[in-house]
C-alpha cells in the first residue's frame, strides 16, 4: 500500500516537472508556426483547427522576409563554444590533475588557495570584466572576432574546467597513479595512460558545463562584437525590432536550443556514476 | 646480491613512522614483515618502492643507491591490501601493461600475461574487466600483474587482509607456490598474522612502532622472541605476560604463587622479572592451581579462548575444542615452569624454555 502511495507521487511529481519544463518549448514549437493573426487571437495550440500555419518564422531564418540570416551567427556560435571549450577542457585538466596531486608552494599561496583562485574567477559579476575585457580585445584587435570571443571564453570557462576537474580528480584514488609509477610509467604517462582513460565522465561533465556556458553568453557576445561576428544570442535579441517577430523569435529559440539538447542525451549516459568501480574494492 | 637499508628514519608531525631501521633483504629469499597495524609496515614498503620520502637513511640494491631513484625506474612491484587494478583494461591487458611499458609487444606482453594468469587460477577470464571480478579474483589479477614483469622487488602489502577467510586459507597455499618460481628475487610480504608469517617466511622480520625489534627465521623467531612486545606480537592471542621475580629459589607471582625453578632459569640471578607463557600453553588445572574468573570467552574455529582474571594477573588460555563458559564462573589455571619465558623489566628475553 506505501509503496503504491510512493509509485504514484513519484511519477505524478515527475508528470507535473515534465509538464513545467516541457510546456514553454511546446508554446514556442506552436507558436513559430503562427502568423501575425495566429499570435494576436489569444492562446491557441492545435494548427488547422485553432489556427493556420505557416512556415515564415521558419524560411524568415534563412533569407526569408522579415527575418534575419541565422547561418553565419550559428556558425560564429559553433566555432567560438566549441574552440573555447575544447582548450579549457585540456588546459583545466592537466592543471587539475597537478592541482589534485602535486603539492605548490606560490608565495603564501597552497593547491586549496590556487584552487580557489580560480574559482573566484566567476564570483564577480560579468559586468566588472566588460570594459577591460573591451580594451585588451581592442588593444589586441581582437574586437568583433571569433579570435577575441574564444580568448575571453577561455577566461571564462577554465575556472568551471579546473573546478570540475579538481573534484574528480580527487575522488580517483591516487593508488591508481602509483600502480602505473610502479609498473614503470613517469607521472605524465600514468596521467595519460591510466589516469585520463578512467577520467571520461569528468571530462564530460566539465565540457557540458564549458558548451553550456559558452553557448548561452549573451554579456561578452553582445559588447565584444559589432557586425562582424554575432554570436546566436546576440543575433536573436537583434530580431526585436518595433514589431516583435514572435514567430522568428520562436523559431530561432529552438534552432540554438537544438545543439545544447542533443548533446545532452548523447552524454546522459556517461553522467551516471560507478565509472571508477573495479580500481579499488 | 640484496636490498640493504640503513638507519632509515622518517617522523611526521613528531610520530615515528620509521625509527631508525637497518636490514638486509636477500635475493631469491621469501621475508614475512609482521607487526601490528600502525606498526609502519606499509611506510616501510611505500619508502623501498620509492612512493615515500624518509628523513635521513641510505636503501641500497645491490650496492647501488636506490633512494635518488624514482619510481618508474625501480624495478619494484607491488600488491596493495586494498585489490587495485586498471578499470579501463580487461584483466589480459590489466597483466599486460607492466610488460608494455618495459618495451615488450603486444604480442609477447600478452603471451606471458596469459601463463601468468593460469597461474594464479584465473584463465578463462582474460577478457573480463576487473569490476566483473569477485574480491578474492581481484586480488589474484593485481599479483598476477606484481609477478608478470619478474621485478627484482616484489613487495606485498597484507595481500590477503581483504579476504574472506576461507579464501586467504587457499590462497596462502598458494602464494608458497608463486614465490618459489620467482627466482632472484626480493619477496617482502606483509601480514598482521602470526601464522601467515611463521608458515610463508624464509626470514621473520617484527616491526613495532616504526622499529624493527627482531628479524631471523621462523623458529628462531618463535622460539626466541627477543622482547616481550616481539612475544605478544607473534603470537595470537598474544603472548601471556605476568611480573614476578626469582628469589630463594622460586619462581614467585603475583598473588603469593610460587613454582620451583625450572632448569632453564638455573643460571639466572635473584631479582624481578617478567615471565611469559604462550595462550596455548595454559591449562585448565586443578583446585591447587591458580584460579581465576572468566572474564571472556570466544570461539575461534575449533578452538576456544579463555580470558581469566587471576591473582597472577590478566590471563588467556587456548582450549581446544569450542565450550561454553559462564561469565565469572571459577576456573583453575596450571602454569607450567618448564614453559616460562623470562624477560628482564625492561622487556628483554634473558631465558627460554
Amino acid at each position: 500500500m506505501m509503496s503504491r502511495l510512493y509509485l504514484v507521487l513519484k511519477y505524478g511529481t515527475i508528470v507535473l516537472w515534465s509538464m513545467f519544463v516541457v510546456a514553454p518549448f511546446l508554446w514556442a514549437l506552436t507558436t513559430s508556426f503562427k502568423t501575425v493573426n495566429g499570435v494576436t487571437s489569444g492562446p491557441t495550440y492545435l494548427p488547422w483547427l485553432q489556427y493556420e500555419p505557416s512556415l515564415s518564422g521558419w524560411t524568415s531564418l534563412f533569407g526569408g522576409t522579415g527575418g534575419i540570416d541565422i547561418v553565419q551567427p550559428y556558425l560564429n556560435s559553433i566555432i567560438v563554444t566549441l574552440g573555447a571549450s575544447t582548450i579549457s577542457i585540456v588546459l583545466g585538466t592537466l592543471a587539475a590533475y597537478g592541482l589534485s596531486r602535486f603539492t605548490y608552494q606560490l608565495a603564501f599561496a597552497k593547491n586549496s588557495d590556487i584552487v580557489f583562485f580560480f574559482v573566484s574567477q566567476r564570483i564577480m559579476p560579468p559586468v566588472v570584466l566588460g570594459i577591460p575585457f573591451f580594451l585588451m580585445l581592442r588593444f589586441l584587435g581582437l574586437l568583433d572576432s571569433q579570435l577575441g570571443l574564444i580568448v575571453v571564453y577561455i577566461a571564462l570557462l577554465l575556472p568551471i574546467a579546473v573546478w570540475v576537474m579538481v573534484d574528480f580528480f580527487n575522488n580517483v584514488p591516487r593508488q591508481l597513479d602509483e600502480m602505473a609509477m610502479l609498473d614503470g610509467c613517469t607521472p605524465l604517462q600514468s596521467f595519460l595512460s591510466v589516469v585520463l582513460p578512467n577520467s571520461l565522465p569528468g571530462i564530460i561533465v566539465a565540457g557540458l558545463f564549458c558548451i553550456i556556458f559558452g553557448w548561452n553568453d549573451f554579456f561578452f557576445a553582445f559588447t565584444l562584437t559589432f557586425t562582424q561576428t554575432q554570436l546566436l544570442p546576440v543575433a536573436i535579441v537583434a530580431l526585436n525590432s518595433s514589431v516583435t517577430p514572435w514567430w522568428t523569435l520562436s523559431a530561432s529559440a529552438l534552432i540554438s536550443v537544438t545543439p545544447l539538447v542533443v548533446i545532452a542525451i548523447l552524454v546522459e549516459r556517461f553522467l551516471s556514476r560507478g565509472h571508477l568501480a573495479g580500481a579499488i574494492r | 646480491m640484496a636490498l640493504t637499508a640503513e638507519h632509515l628514519n622518517l617522523t611526521i608531525d613528531r610520530i615515528p613512522y620509521l625509527d631508525d631501521l637497518s636490514f638486509t633483504l636477500e635475493r631469491g629469499r621469501l621475508h614475512t614483515l609482521i607487526g601490528r597495524t600502525q606498526a609502519g609496515k606499509t611506510t616501510l614498503l611505500r619508502t623501498i618502492a620509492g612512493l615515500q620520502r624518509v628523513d635521513t637513511g641510505r636503501l641500497e640494491l645491490d650496492g647501488e643507491s636506490f633512494l635518488a631513484k624514482p619510481v618508474w625506474e625501480r624495478d619494484v612491484a607491488m600488491v596493495y591490501e586494498q585489490f587495485i587494478n586498471y578499470p579501463h583494461l580487461s584483466v589480459l591487458d590489466n597483466v599486460a601493461f607492466p610488460l608494455r611499458r618495459r618495451g615488450f609487444s603486444v604480442d609477447v606482453a600478452r603471451e606471458r600475461a596469459r601463463a601468468v594468469l593460469e597461474r594464479v587460477n584465473l584463465r578463462g577470464f582474460e577478457e573480463r574487466r576487473p569490476a566483473q571480478l569477485s574480491g578474492g579474483q581481484q586480488q589474484r589479477v593485481a599479483l598476477a600483474r606484481a609477478l608478470a614483469r619478474s621485478a627484482d622487488v616484489l613487495l606485498l602489502d597484507e595481500p590477503l587482509a581483504n579476504l574472506d577467510y576461507k579464501l586467504r586459507e587457499q590462497m596462502r597455499e598458494e602464494l608458497r607456490g608463486l614465490f618459489s618460481d620467482q627466482g632472484g628475487a626480493i619477496v617482502l610480504y606483509t601480514t598482521t598474522e602470526p601464522a601467515e608469517a611463521m608458515m610463508l617466511g624464509d626470514v621473520v622480520l617484527v616491526m613495532h612502532e616504526g622499529r624493527l625489534l627482531q628479524a631471523g627465521r621462523p623458529d628462531d623467531v618463535f622460539d626466541r622472541p627477543a622482547t616481550t612486545a616481539v612475544a605478544a606480537v607473534i603470537n595470537d592471542p598474544p603472548m601471556n605476560i605476568v611480573s614476578g621475580a626469582i628469589e630463594d629459589g622460586l619462581v614467585r607471582l603475583g598473588g603469593g604463587r610460587s613454582l620451583p625453578v625450572p632448569s632453564h632459569m638455573r643460571g639466572l640471578a635473584p631479582g624481578g622479572y617478567q615471565f611469559g607463557i604462550r595462550a596455548v600453553e595454559l591449562e585448565l588445572g586443578s583446585d591447587d592451581d591458580v584460579v581465576g574468573t572468566v572474564t571472556f570467552s570466544e570461539v575461534s574455529g575449533s578452538e576456544t579462548f579463555l580470558h581469566v582474571e587471576t591473582p597472577v594477573g590478566p590471563l588467556v588460555l587456548q582450549v581446544e575444542g569450542v565450550h561454553g563458559f559462564a561469565l565469572n564462573a571459577a576456573v583453575p589455571v596450571a602454569i607450567n615452569p618448564d614453559r616460562l619465558f623470562v624477560f628482564d623489566p625492561d622487556g628483554r628475553l634473558v631465558a627460554a624454555p
